[in-house]
């Protein structure tokens, strides 16, 4: 756990320190601003799931983003054998990553908490999807950073990462719709694995154990092979 | 304190390490020597738990380091090739986070990275981001980094690349005084730092050991020998043929372009004879004199054995 938090922290320091994050958030905020306008001012509703929506969509592009330096960094440089030769075990670094990543996420989705608070103090808002919401875009972001992480710890190169991860995170976005090509045992197979699927509920205000289940058991299993990449780079 | 036996590593089908054996007792320096691609880099290595090897085994401080990697790690320091490190952090603050890593419990850790600067004398760019260091800072931050933990064995793959004279001579002093408390390992290029800072050295060519014992020895084992320097102004193809056949050679290599080494017994002189056979062939001499055998020499001559052994084979 020492080990984790020590490599987290460093992540964090990272992020903190690089040009890559503040452009992100600046974009990130930027957009979520202009929805919140859009919706709150045409819409008169005082309703954040449009908003939410709109956020896990931007999560699409955003997560690989945040993730792609976690481990193509590390080895393009060379401190990956620095890292890798303290007494730290592969899942720990793994770990450490990812959550470094998750933090990053977290700080960037505590910067729009303004906008429920406007909600608040100018309307009558129902809380509940409120909170829901939030912990569904951390879990559904989450679920991200784990695919980006596992495209990081395969490609050297940063944007090859990025792509790569872009690229898992939308097929499994878009599973839900080509769902409905196949007949039903496959269609939902397919529409159970999509993330686009579990997302919906959280926006409106439903807290069900089998989306948590799905995005915690999916990023567990995300991590796993991670790990396995990671040691299996050693045999190259 | 280190044991490696029979140690085998490839990239793919490109061998890397043939077959490595050697130990290194507790408290000793010991030089790892060899021309580029011998395998110095990959067998550190595997020794410090970065890659597996193929086949063999090596254990440090007792402990096996494909089986008991984590255990080996806690008590070793690596400094890999070009010292990689984070540019983007400030030398304290890197230094905390391997002290961290490497299991220095949060109390002792202000204390350790204070040693670890004092050590290799970068307390005056403790604050300064990595990034914007020299290459001679930036390597002594990557070998404070394998201090900071007081680790019973030090593993340093050329540490003393790219750094000024004076920096050379601090860290070859830093070195040595590590010896005794720690064991050392250390690759290098550099013969006269082998001398200076090892009380053994391992010679390794093409993934293999040609030699192992104390620069002394190393060096007196060719004393044995007698080496003529020769140089002729004319292109001769057949000369590495003919000094060959002469009575008395026992060897001759090709240093450059028209010039020889060529070894005899040391109580023989062929000087005479060699210089009046080049003239009466009309070779053109331009030079002949006895060559002082050193750790250069006997580093060439191990590490080029086998492309001659292939040159008089043909």
């Amino acid at each position: 756990m020492h080990n984790i938090l020590a490599i987290t922290r460093k992540e964090l320091h990272h992020y903190f320190s690089s040009p890559i994050a503040y452009a992100l958030a600046t974009m990130f905020l930027f957009i979520n601003g202009f929805v919140f306008l859009m919706v709150v001012y045409f819409q008169q509703q005082a309703d954040m799931s449009v908003v939410t929506m709109n956020m896990g969509v931007i999560f699409l592009f955003l997560c690989p983003l945040i993730s792609m330096r976690l481990f193509s960094e590390e080895r393009r440089t060379g401190t990956m054998e620095l890292l890798m030769t303290a007494p730290v075990t592969e899942t720990q670094a793994v770990l450490g990553k990812f959550l470094g990543a998750v933090g990053m996420l977290a700080a960037m989705l505590a910067l729009t908490f303004h906008l429920p608070l406007f909600l608040i103090l100018f309307g009558k808002p129902d809380i509940g999807p409120l909170w829901s919401s939030y912990l569904g875009l951390l879990l559904l972001g989450s679920g991200y950073l784990a695919l980006g992480l596992l495209a990081s710890s395969l490609a050297k190169n940063q944007v090859v990462a990025a792509v790569t991860g872009f690229g898992m995170i939308l097929f499994l976005w878009l599973l839900s719709a080509s769902g409905d090509i196949f007949s039903p045992p496959v269609t939902d197979i397919l529409k159970y694995l999509s993330f686009f699927e579990h997302f919906g509920d959280f926006t409106k205000g439903v807290l069900d154990t089998r989306h948590l289940i799905f995005y915690l058991s999916f990023i567990g299993y995300v991590l796993y092979l991670s790990v396995l990449s990671i040691r299996n780079r050693k045999w190259r | 304190m280190i044991e490696v036996k029979n140690l085998v590593r490839s990239y793919g089908l490109q061998p890397a390490v043939r077959d490595i054996s050697f130990s290194v007792q507790e408290g000793e320096i010991l030089g790892f020597l060899g021309p580029n691609a011998a395998g110095k880099s990959t067998t550190m290595k595997i020794l410090a738990g970065f890659l597996p090897a193929n086949s063999g085994s090596a254990t440090v401080a007792g402990f096996d380091v494909s089986t008991q990697s984590i255990e080996v790690r806690k008590r070793l320091g690596y400094l890999p090739e070009n010292a990689p490190l984070y540019p983007d952090m400030t030398v304290s603050d890197y230094l905390k986070f391997h002290a961290r890593i490497k299991g220095i419990p949060s109390r002792q850790i202000t204390q350790k990275v204070q040693a670890a600067l004092e050590k290799c004398f970068i307390v005056e760019v403790k604050n300064k981001l990595i990034g914007k260091l020299s290459k001679g800072y930036r390597q002594r931050v990557g070998l404070a980094q394998a201090l900071i933990h007081d680790p019973q064995v030090l593993i340093l793959d050329e540490p003393t690349v790219g750094l000024d004279p004076v920096a050379i001579k601090e860290t070859r002093d830093l070195i040595k005084s590590l010896g005794g408390k720690h064991t050392v390992i250390l690759s290098t290029h550099i013969l006269p730092e082998v001398s200076m800072t090892c009380g053994r050295v391992v010679i390794i060519h093409k993934g293999k050991v040609v030699a192992e014992d104390t620069p002394e020895n190393l060096t007196t084992k060719l004393q044995g020998v007698r080496s003529i320097y020769l140089e002729v102004k004319n292109e001769a193809p057949n000369l590495l043929a003919e000094l060959s056949a002469i009575q008395g050679v026992n060897r001759v290599s090709i240093t450059q372009a028209q010039s020889y080494l060529v070894e005899t017994r040391q109580d023989l002189d062929l000087r005479d004879e060699l210089a009046r056979w080049v003239v009466n062939k009309g070779y053109g001499l331009i030079e002949l004199r006895t060559e002082k055998v050193s750790l250069e020499d006997v580093f060439v001559q191990l590490t080029t054995q086998e492309s001659e052994e292939e040159l008089t084979h043909a």
